[in-house]
Formats: structure tokens, sequence, C-alpha cells
């Protein structure tokens, strides 16, 4: 069985992935930059993709840029900047309806790989800088992007918790950059730090659609020519010794619930041979409605709506969140002491394996049902350097045991407990 | 058994209304791996008035019950529904809108015993004391949750302006003080009235054969008993056409402030094709206003007055209905004004032209295309506008059908000074 037909083509500077299918009305299509996560670059990076999406030397305003999208049947085209492992990911995505479906037959994919061509190679550029103007909307834009995570006290927590956590690690860093870093930035510097990104970073075009790999090549390559390259690799980071007492950071505000976090090293990463086995150690532990802390924490203590954990696979770091009455903190972090040392011991009964297994499974299949989600799958291969298929993936979840499970759970070190409280008891 | 083509977007809808009401929609999707399937009742945070199945007189019931009943559905003697759904390897969940509440679930395999799960989970009411004292705990921190959420009390506070009476203007969740009232004698009242196959809809999409999906059904359904019955009676509170408060502000421990402005709906009577033609004839407009592509929004980006969370949307049942714009700002009075002005210089046609409602349409045809992609959207929406007597697969030759002169009479309608209101979040002073 193949689940995902891939063609991966070499070219000069990137690398081309077409996976070919005639499952959606759409045709999706993904430019990805990846350079190792570093302090000097990552608000740069974190302006520069929003500052490409704004305009270009065609489409001067964002008005024009915008129309020429509706015209191609609303085309949808938005830009991410995301942290992957400890490196620095900016994704230009694009999708526009496959013609197949629309009354008018119009070259859909080409116009759209052609504006593509025009964002990432053609843009507003004056005297060797980009437009001015657009800097500065976008810096104000970054900033109000940066604030905005303070305001969602969930993703501030997460936040918090890496950087107590990883201090001294560029992977404190958050994907969006440093609120004070954004004024130092102009149109000059950024220019030229478009021309490096342009020139050093490992990049990645996929086009996942009702499409012919021979014919997107031939698009591509007239498109597309870029200088060959050897990407970066992140420097050696002095690994932070895990103190042999986890850490307890309490901070308040003026909050209705308390945001508890707990951050994990558990010391395995995307393609180690114990990789799937973490995967359902995440699963039965905190992964799904029927693991351990949702049945524990909010099922049977009443203590949470949500009592969850989060796998990030290229750093092997893991968290637990759960939003809680501040009154519960202690309760809530022994409970969820007392579940990762059951895990720790083995107790994980056969139900709990077989559900996991299933609903692990389910997840991937679904997964592969929306594009963007084909193409996440798929780009853990470029992270990891690996070229774990689809299908590896199923059959390795399909064969853990309960004692490789259990290993994978030993290997799981507590490190920090952040918790933003609320106001009670002042 | 009906079927219906819908040969531009290659779909074929199978349907076939049970004996017992219930109405059961196949969509099959080809080459897709996943099913979902939603279960859904027409009964939401809105129905808080009714006569009880049984009854003579109208009851109020307290705020927040339709959602602490889907909450409590999941629980049954032997244990948690979740856990039968994680061993057939399908994930399930559900919500509760205004006026609905949904029960799913999405699998990749064992589909007809996950099927079979969610229908006779939902028609299997299991409620005791002790497990709905237990519930109240969690759906506390649910609400708490919500009660943080900038964006979710900028949402309600500005349907909080619009609505006098209707009880849209109620949280869907409650309050904690308002679901500690909450009994299983209400849960019961409310899910014998509610959850009768006849005002019910069951909606699968995926890789399944049609025939054998509705026939597994059919067979499930018949080995039930179910008592013909009245139709159900809710009562609303008389709604002035005007908003109860034109501004608010709600201090907040945010850094950035939020502007919303909303437009109260009108002719909130309207059914059918009628609401769908409103409906996205509004959503036209709006884009034509506020979309990205607009001059407006280029200028106001410029001016420094918005930012990429800036959005809009339409939105009428039966009922109730609002115009929403808004987003994050630094200058939420300037904004909120900027927003008033070009609404009421709208509704005596500025700004609308003929090559502006073409791209409008345009976009959103291609918008509608990528989200029938999606068998979430497919089965929610099509649910969605069915009890509202719509028909999602004629989005596509409405929207075609919408001319300047259809955008220009509903801009004139919809847009009224005393139907307008602004509410600001503004972060408190440390």
């Amino acid at each position: 069985m193949t689940l995902v037909n891939e063609n991966i083509i070499k070219k000069q500077g990137y690398n081309l992935h077409v996976v070919k299918t005639d499952k959606y009305k759409t045709n999706t299509i993904v430019w990805r930059m990846k350079a190792p996560l570093e302090s000097e670059t990552v608000t740069k990076r974190a302006l520069l993709p929003y500052v490409l999406q704004s305009n270009s030397e065609k489409y001067p305003t964002s008005t024009h840029l915008r129309s020429y999208l509706d015209d191609l049947y609303g085309a949808s085209f938005y830009v991410d900047v995301a942290k992957k492992g400890d490196f620095h990911i900016m994704s230009f995505s694009l999708e526009v309806a496959n013609e197949k479906f629309l009354k008018a037959g119009e070259p859909l994919l080409e116009k759209a790989l052609q504006f593509m061509h025009e964002i990432l190679q053609k843009p507003n550029v004056n005297n060797g800088a980009l437009d001015k103007d657009t800097v500065q909307d976008e810096k104000r834009s970054l900033k109000q992007r940066i604030q905005s995570i303070y305001d969602d006290k969930m993703r501030f927590a997460s936040a918090r918790l890496l950087e107590e956590m990883y201090k001294g690690d560029p992977y404190a860093l958050q994907a969006n950059g440093e609120i004070e870093a954004v004024d130092e930035m102009n149109e000059t510097d950024l220019y030229k730090y478009y021309e490096q990104a342009f020139s050093e970073d490992e990049m990645d075009l996929y086009i996942v659609g009702d499409v012919e790999a021979g014919q997107v090549e031939k698009i591509a390559d007239r498109l597309f020519q870029f200088n060959s390259r050897t990407p970066r690799s992140p420097q050696t980071v002095r690994q932070t010794t895990p103190s042999a007492e986890p850490k307890e950071v309490v901070e308040k505000q003026e909050i209705n619930q308390g945001k508890l976090h707990i951050g994990y090293r558990t010391h395995i990463t995307f393609g180690d041979d114990d990789y799937f086995a973490l995967q359902m150690f995440n699963g039965i532990f905190g992964g799904f409605s029927h693991s351990k802390l949702f049945m524990n924490v909010r099922e049977k203590e009443s203590l949470a709506y949500y009592a969850a954990s989060r796998l990030e696979s290229h750093k092997g770091f893991l968290m637990v969140l759960s939003g809680i009455d501040s009154k519960n903190y202690n309760k809530a972090v022994k409970i969820i002491n007392e579940q990762l040392q059951a895990m720790k011991n083995g107790e994980i009964s056969e139900k709990e394996l077989e559900q996991t297994k299933a609903v692990i499974r389910n997840q991937v299949l679904e997964t592969l049902d929306t594009a963007r989600g084909v193409i996440e799958m798929l780009y853990h291969n470029v992270m990891a350097k690996t070229d774990v298929t689809v299908d590896n993936w199923l059959e390795a979840a399909e064969r853990m045991t309960i004692e490789e499970i259990t290993a994978a759970a030993n290997k799981v070190e507590m490190d920090t407990v952040y918790f933003l409280s609320g106001m009670e008891g002042e | 058994m009906e079927k219906i083509l819908f040969d531009q977007l290659q779909e074929e809808l199978y349907f076939e209304k049970m004996d017992n009401g219930l109405d059961v929609y196949v969509l099959p999707k080809k080459g897709f791996n996943k099913t979902y399937a939603t279960f859904t009742t027409k009964y939401g945070s809105i129905d808080n008035q009714f006569i009880p199945q049984g009854g003579n007189d109208y009851v109020r019931v307290p705020d927040g019950i339709a959602h602490f009943l889907e909450h409590k559905m999941f629980e049954k003697a032997d244990g948690d529904v979740f856990q039968y759904f994680s061993r057939q390897g399908a994930s399930a969940n559900a919500f509760t809108s205004f006026t609905r509440t949904a029960y799913l679930f999405s699998s990749t395999d064992k589909v007809m015993d996950n099927l079979e799960t969610l229908v006779n989970f939902v028609q299997d009411p299991y409620f005791t004391e002790q497990t709905v004292e237990k519930e109240k705990g969690i759906i506390g921190q649910e609400i708490r949750m919500y009660d943080d959420n900038p964006d979710w009390q900028a949402y309600f506070g500005l349907i909080q302006n619009m609505y006098h009476n209707h009880p849209v203007k109620i949280d869907i969740a409650g309050t904690v003080e308002s679901i500690a009232d909450i009994t299983k004698d209400h849960l019961y009242k409310c899910y014998r009235t509610f959850y009768h196959p006849s005002n019910m809809l069951l909606f699968i999409v995926g890789p399944v054969d049609p025939e054998k999906t509705i026939q597994f059904v059919k067979e499930n359904q018949s080995k039930k008993e179910y008592q013909d019955r009245e139709e159900i009676k809710r009562l609303v509170e008389e709604e002035p056409e005007e908003v109860q408060e034109k501004k608010r502000v709600l201090k907040m421990n945010v850094q950035l402030s939020k502007c919303q402005v909303g437009i109260k709906a009108v002719d909130t009577d309207l059914q059918g094709e009628p609401l769908q033609k409103r409906e996205l004839t509004m959503n036209i407009l709006l884009d034509i206003l506020f979309g990205r592509s607009s001059p407006l929004y280029y200028q106001l980006y410029r001016e420094g007055l918005i930012d990429e969370t800036f959005y809009y949307d339409f939105t009428q049942e039966k009922g109730f209905g609002f115009a929403m714009v808004g987003g994050d700002t630094t200058k939420p009075e300037e904004l909120g004004d900027r927003i008033r002005t070009i609404l009421l210089e709208a509704k005596t046609g500025k700004y609308l032209t003929e090559e502006a409602v073409e791209r409008a349409i345009r976009k959103k045809i291609g918008s509608f295309l990528r989200s029938v992609n999606s068998p979430e959207y497919i089965a929610n929406q099509f649910t969605r506008y069915a009890f509202n007597d719509m028909d999602l697969f004629e989005v596509v030759p409405l929207l075609e059908a919408i001319t300047l002169d259809d955008v220009k009479r509903t801009a004139e309608r919809v847009i009224a000074e005393n139907r307008l209101t602004a509410f600001y979040i503004l972060p408190k002073q440390v």
C-alpha cells in the first residue's frame, strides 16, 4: 500500500515535491525556507514573508495583489513562520481552484506558480531596499502579532515555559521574533537579509493536487532559478544540564483561570528508533480523550476542561497543559506526576494500547485527507533528513509493545513547571 | 432513497427520511480516507423557553443547559462514550451553537460501528444527580477559559450590545451561577422535547456506500420506539428593531485593544432562499468594503488602524442575525468611527461598482470550492442550511446570480444608523 505518492525532483537550489491526487477540488502550492533558529535572524525572518506577501514589482499595492488573487477564483494566499526543532521555517502557501471545476477553462496552476515566482523573486525593490512604507506597515503588524501572544494566556504560558526551560538555547525564541528587535530593522537591512536567505536557506517547493509531475517540472524550470548551496546546520548548543530537581516558576496575572504548563525533555526525536514509541507514549499519557491525563484530571477529579500533552517531534520537547482554578495547583501537579509515574512503571493496559494505536492510525490517515496535512507529514523528512514513508509510520505504530512504550516513558524527564496563576488570595 | 446530482461540483447527495422523521443524508467522497458524520438536533442555546413534551405551559430553563446536555450525553452507566470511539479508532466530539447541538465522529476504519455508536449514544440519555454535579466543575473551567479570552468577550459583547431580549445574547455555556441550578430533571425535560428524530438530521460524508449506509441507519431506527408528536412550541420575546446599546467598553488584562462594529439584522423572519440570498449578498457587500483587495482595506492598513486580524462576517438565522467587522487595533475609537462611516456611505451606494461585485463573487466561488474539500464544512454547513430551509449546494448558482442592484438594495435595507453598534476591548491600566 502506498498512501502518498511523493515524487521528489532535485533542482539547483531547491527540491521540487509533487504529490499527485484527485481528492481535492483545488491545487496547493507551498514554498518552504528553512534556516537555523538564531536570535540574530529570528525577527528578520518573522518579518520578511509578511513584507513579501504584501506586494511585488508587478503588484505594487496589496489592493493590486489581492485583486489578482480574487480574479484567480479567490485563490487563497498566506504566509507563516514556524519553529521546528532548532530551525526557523518560512512558508508561502497558495491554494487555487482546479480549473476542471470552473466554467471557463483557465490555466490556473500555471498562473498560480507564476504568481508565486513574482512574490518570491520579484519583490517591490527600490535602490537596494524593500519598499519603505511596506516595511513600516509590516513592522507595526509584527509588533501587534507579538503582543497578541500576551493576550492569549495559553500561548503566553507556553512561551514563558520555553523561555524558562531553554535559557541560553535558541529554542527559547518565539517564531514571531523579539519585540525589541522590530524597531531596529530597516528596509535596506531587510533586503540584504532577503538576498541572504534566498542564497543560503534550504528550500522546498510542494505541489499537491491533480497535476502531472512532468508538466509541473517544466513550469518550475522556467520560473525558479537559484544558485546551489549547502544549507547551514544549527550551531551545537551547550546542552543545558537539567538540574536534579525540576524548576518551578509561578507568576501572577489578573485572570480567571490559572494556566499550568509543564515542560519535559524526552531525549528522543523524529528519526530515532524509539520515536514511534514516544508517539504512543504521548497518546496514552495525554494525547487523546481516552488518555490518562484526560481521564484523571478532567473526568475523575473535575479539575479542568482540558488536560493534555503535546509533543514537538524535532526538539523532543513534551508539554502538559491544563487550565485550572489557581487553588488546585498542587493537586493538579500531583495528579499529573502520578500519571507520568504510572507510565514509567509500565501501568499501561491492553485496552489503552489498542485504543491509542487505533486513534493514531486514524489521525495519520485523516491528516492525509488535507493537502496541508500531506505536506506537514512529508516535511518531517526534510527536517530530520530521513525518508520515512507514511506507510512506515503506520506499520511502526502498529507493532509497538507496552515494553517499548515504557522504555520511552523512562527517558522522559520533567524539567520545568510553569504556572500562570490568578490573583486570588492576594 | 433520493439521489441529487451536482454536476459542476461533481458530487452526489443521497437522502431519505426515516419513518420516525429523521432526515439522513449521505455524500460519498471517493479517494478520502476519512468518514465524518454529524448527528444534529435543531436545539441550541436560544431555545430556553418552550412547552415541554407532554406539558401545557411554557417553562424557562437555566442558561447554558443545551451545552450542559451536550456534555452529559457522553456519560453512560458503564462509562464514557469517548472510550468506545477510541477503541474503534474514531475521534469524537460535539458542539453547541445558538440553534444547534451536533455530535460527531471521524474515522478511517470501522465506520459502521462508529456510526452505530454515534446514533445509539445520542438516542440513549443517562443522567444522574451525581454525574450532573461532577460536570459542573468541568464546565465551570470551560466558562472561565472563555472569560479570559478577549476574542470571545468581544464577540459576545457585541451581540449583547445589539439585543434587548432575544436569548442569542446569553452566552452559550451560561455562567458558573446559572449552571449551578441545573438538575437531571431539567436535562431529561430538554432531551425529551428536542431530541426526537423528527427534530434531527444525520449527515455522513466520506468513502462510504450510500445505499448500504442508509439501509444501516434504517434498520437501527426501526428497532427503536418513537411516538409521533406535535410540533415543538418555542417562546421568544418581542425584540425591538434598534440596538440596545450604541457603544460599550470592556477593560481586560490584554496589551492590544480590539474594536468590533456590528449591524443588527432586519427581516429576521426570512427563511429558505430569500435568507440564503440575504446572507450571501451581505457577505459580498462586506467583502467589497472590507475584503483584502478593497481600496478601503489598504487605506485602513496604511493608516495603521488594522492588522491581519481584521475580518468581517454576516450571519442570520430565524429570529436574529448580525454583521461584524473589526479586529485588533491600537486606535480602537478611530477605527470604530471609520467602519461606521464607511457602512453608512455604502448604504447610499458609495464604493459599490459592477467590477467590485464581480470580483467579490469570483472570490466567494473560489473559497466555496476550497471549503467543499472539507468534509467537516460540508456536514456542518449543510445541516445549518437545512435547518433554515436553505441548500448548501445552491451557493454557487445563487452567487452567480447576484447583481450590483441586489448589493445596493441590500446595503440600503440592512445598514441603518439605529442598528449600528460598537464594542471595544481596552487594556486595563496596570
